[in-house]
């Protein structure tokens, strides 16, 4: 039995750009400015990172392939550098490089960073893109909310749900999040929004509408990690260690087997057991300080927090309309404003995710700084409902 | 003894436009639409064309029989979708036929689907053959043609056993009578005055075949039944069988009013509707004029009486859905350059050879049912879908085409490009096993939710304008 990654790296530092529509930035630009916040937080010279990681997820419209961009925009010193790419969690995967690098040992420091310039196509939305070859031939033209509207039907069928409540709960999700994001300066979005707003606002795939999609935004994220030890060396304290870094990977299960009905998403649900398993987690509800999790729409938070364990199977609705989430509710999600607020710059958006649940943690949150936050989740995931790849890492202090 | 037909099926597209809209649209133009403004006409969805309507029409033909070891499957059209690909192994494969099949796609005439029709009956034909026609005639914003004529295809299968309506004779004048034309580099036709085709066209070569045809089958005027004469000239069937001495209650209706004169599928369509009323030893004439004429004489037998088509044409004009926009019907046939987005610019491109890898689920909608566990899948991949199996190799091929299906989820997307937005699609899980994310098309408002149930139809995918390609394949349609 493998043991785990739980506190064998530490977070040296991190850096976030402001997320949004950077017409003045280039990917280049972007990358520059997490990572100049990065490595003053880290404390550190660049020639000290050994190698590094580069997420970006919608090549034809931003970087291209291959590692380049990040070395020629940093600068790096002809280290290692290995292109990332796994969709929607191409941040996190990032992340995972790095992390898995040095507890191999096989370097002291490294670097994760994504990126993620989608305000170039021309219009709003995702960039209209390629599925790959087969895929292209026969999958439906399906746009990214209306891949997750399906998850929508798929759970309201299952729970009996009837429209309006569910509509309900979806708007409240984003109600919260905005609310949020408000008092996030690096946020894209933050005007507080009313639940009527969110109701009455046109569909974009039937029942998702404009409220219930998350910004698309540019943005750039960034982290250097290293091991205790050596962070202890260099004069950190009050370390912040990974204690959990699970991927699962949809394998056409739930896509072509009558096992799925469509109403949850089955890799969160294995890949946040393992990260639970891994981090020595019994209790997720007590646990679990405080959630940064994929709400690409809002339908995805609120059956997120079942799969999560966060709510009861078939009370997502309720944990929601309860307050649960909301920032003073028992978990707390989306602190930062989310995919929803913050943004969602592809590549970056995993370690945005991480950033956020660092400051936390450092209590350097600032207006939407918790009290005594101890353990932090992020859930990043790729991809559709029914073919999707999902991350889960936890973060909290290293004892 | 020629072989006659066994069976029939039709298709008409759900859509129906009003023509008064047309009229309202184009009156100002030319007033005399005014006049034309009446009842509806069958309009193709944006997904439809004559490869698919003849699936349509085929598949209903086929299914009304117990035997369907086909020989052949010829198609008649003049609005082919592929000029240089032939478009009948297209239809073949959609219906997964046999590979030996004879196939041929008979054009260029308004009576190209009763020049094969004769072809085939006098073929001795080794089981039976199948005839579909299949037209999606564009005309002009504001023509007469966009007034008078209609989408439909039809098909029927020529045997000699279980025949409901034998062919007595048959019989062709060939003559280059230029009526309308459409040349290679044209995207209409042209044509030329009414009164003179009907006098010159019409009234010279149509009797010279039918008294001949008569003679020869010692069959007189008065002994005609049903007399179908295809033509969008709405008086002259009438006209025509005055001259012959026909009865003027055999004369078939046009349906210019109802389904609009639908080409080259004419002849078949209104053959199809006529079996459906037709009595044993009813004669029935059908003709077809293009370049020329040609002349079938049938007679009923009793096996009509037991005979009912899966969709014949009464029933197929009752499907309707009204259509009043007239900007749609312009879109839906590239009559108008509207502005479809950015995201409908995404080139379009097809990998031939990735799509000949799969074409036995983009054209068959083939998947895969595992002999070692028994799982129903689709795409049929190289491992079995099934976690607790997952076997290599192991999948025979299982059809999904003729399945019903229910539907999972779904969504009517917006912001994804569509011809006909929303974009409705959804998971749908078939009857026997099996699901798939697919496409849903036609689907009203408020029709759809989890639960529904769905049939499986061969439509258009996706255009490529700049290769001048279109991909096909399977969508789901709401059952009423």
């Amino acid at each position: 039995m493998a043991s785990g990654i739980k506190d064998k790296v530490v977070i040296l530092g991190m850096g976030c750009s402001k997320f949004g529509e950077r017409w003045d930035a280039s990917p280049s630009d972007l990358m520059v400015e997490a990572f100049e916040e990065c490595i003053e937080d880290a404390g550190i010279e660049r020639e000290q990172i050994e190698a590094a990681w580069f997420g970006a997820g919608i090549d034809a419209f931003n970087v291209g392939s291959s590692a380049m961009p990040l070395a020629i925009a940093l600068r790096l010193n002809y280290i290692p550098v290995t292109k990332v790419e796994n969709m929607c969690a191409t941040g996190t995967e990032a992340f995972r490089g790095a992390v898995y690098a040095v507890a191999s040992g096989a370097c002291d420091i490294a670097l994760a960073l994504g990126v993620e310039k989608l305000k170039d196509t021309g219009y709003g939305g995702l960039p209209q893109r390629t599925r790959g070859l087969e895929n292209d031939m026969y999958w439906p033209n399906l746009s990214a909310p209306g891949a997750f509207a399906q998850l929508a039907s798929g759970y309201r069928a299952k729970h009996k749900l009837n429209k309006e409540d569910l509509k309900r709960a979806m708007a409240h999700v984003s109600v919260k999040s905005h609310a949020n994001g408000a008092k996030n300066p690096k946020a894209h979005l933050q005007r507080e929004i009313t639940e009527d707003q969110a109701v009455n606002a046109p569909f974009i795939a039937e029942p998702i509408g404009l409220y219930d999609c998350c910004g698309v935004s540019d943005g750039s994220a960034c982290a250097i990690v290293t091991t205790p030890e050596i962070a202890r060396s260099l004069g950190k304290e009050n370390l912040i260690s990974v204690k959990a870094l699970q991927l699962a990977v949809s394998n056409g299960t739930e896509s072509s087997h009558d096992s799925w009905d469509g109403s949850y998403l089955k890799t969160t649900r294995i890949a946040s057991q393992r990260a639970y398993d891994e981090a020595g987690i019994r209790n997720p509800k007590a646990e679990i300080t405080m959630t940064e999790v994929h709400d690409c729409f809002s339908i995805t938070e609120l059956v997120t927090m079942e799969d999560l364990q966060l709510a009861d199977e078939g009370k997502g609705v309720n944990a929601v309309l309860d307050g649960d989430f909301d920032s003073d509710g028992k978990t707390p999600c989306q602190i930062d404003g989310g995919l929803k607020c913050f943004g969602h710059p592809i590549g970056a958006s995993g370690l945005r995710m991480i950033y956020e649940n660092y400051l936390q943690l450092n209590g350097r949150a600032d207006k939407r700084q918790l009290d005594s936050p101890k353990m932090g989740l992020n859930h990043n995931l790729g991809g559709f409902p029914h073919q999707n790849i999902c991350s889960i890492s936890i973060i909290g202090p290293y004892n | 003894m020629m072989s006659g037909i066994t069976a029939y099926g039709a298709y008409i597209p759900r859509g129906r436009l009003n023509k008064q809209e047309i009229a309202v649209a184009n009156s100002w133009f030319d007033a005399g639409l005014k006049s034309l403004g009446k009842g509806e006409r069958a309009i193709c969805n944006w997904d439809e064309d004559s490869i698919t309507m003849a699936v349509e029409a085929a598949n209903n033909c086929l299914a009304s029989k117990s035997d369907n070891g086909l020989s052949s499957l010829y198609m008649a059209s003049t609005t082919y979708p592929f000029l240089d690909r032939q478009n009948s192994v297209v239809v073949s494969e959609a219906l997964n036929l046999n590979k030996e099949l004879r196939t041929m796609d008979v054009g260029a005439s308004q009576r190209a689907a009763t020049s094969a029709l004769i072809a085939l009956l006098e073929s001795s034909v080794n089981g039976s053959a199948m005839l579909v026609a299949s037209e999606h005639r564009r005309s002009k914003a504001g023509s007469r043609a966009e007034m008078l004529w209609g989408d439909a295809a039809a098909a029927v299968l020529v045997g000699s056993d279980n025949v409901i309506a034998e062919c007595l004779a048959v019989e062709t004048l060939a003559v280059d009578f230029v009526d309308h034309y459409r040349g290679e580099d044209s995207s209409f036709d042209y044509d030329w005055e009414e009164r003179w085709i009907r006098d010159e066209g019409f009234m010279k070569s149509v009797p010279k075949v039918v008294n001949n045809l008569l003679e020869s089958a010692s069959v007189t005027a008065e002994q005609i039944g049903h007399f179908i004469l295809p033509t969008d000239q709405a008086r002259t069937p009438a006209a025509m069988a005055k001259a012959l001495g026909i009865n003027p209650e055999a004369v078939v209706d046009n349906q210019i009013s109802e389904v609009g004169v639908a080409g080259a599928a004419q002849p078949i369509l209104l053959l199809a509707k006529t079996l459906e009323n037709a009595a044993p030893g009813d004669h029935i004439l059908l003709i077809g004029f293009g370049q020329g004429c040609d002349a079938i004489l049938f007679k009923a037998t009793d096996a009509i009486k037991s005979y009912s088509p899966k969709l014949g044409v009464s029933t197929a004009i009752g499907r309707r859905r009204e259509e009043n926009n007239y900007n749609k019907f312009l879109s839906f046939n590239n009559l108008v350059e509207r502005d479809i987005g950015k995201r409908g610019e995404v080139d379009k491109q097809t990998y031939l050879s990735g799509y000949n890898r799969r074409k036995d689920l983009l054209t068959g909608f083939m998947g895969g049912k595992c002999r070692e566990c028994g799982t129903v899948q689709i795409p049929r991949e190289k491992y079995c879908v099934n976690p607790e199996c997952n076997a290599l190799d192991s999948q025979d091929a299982y059809s999904f085409s003729d399945k019903r299906g229910t539907v999972a989820t779904w969504t009517a997307d917006r912001l994804t490009f569509d011809w006909s937005p929303p974009a409705y699609f959804g998971m749908v899980e078939f009857e026997g096993g099996g699901k798939i994310m697919m496409d849903f098309t036609e689907v009203e408002e408020g029709t759809i939710d989890s639960g529904s149930k769905v049939s499986v139809h061969f439509r258009i995918r996706q255009f490529d304008p700049a290769r001048g390609f279109r991909k096909y394949f399977w969508k789901a349609v709401i059952e009423e």
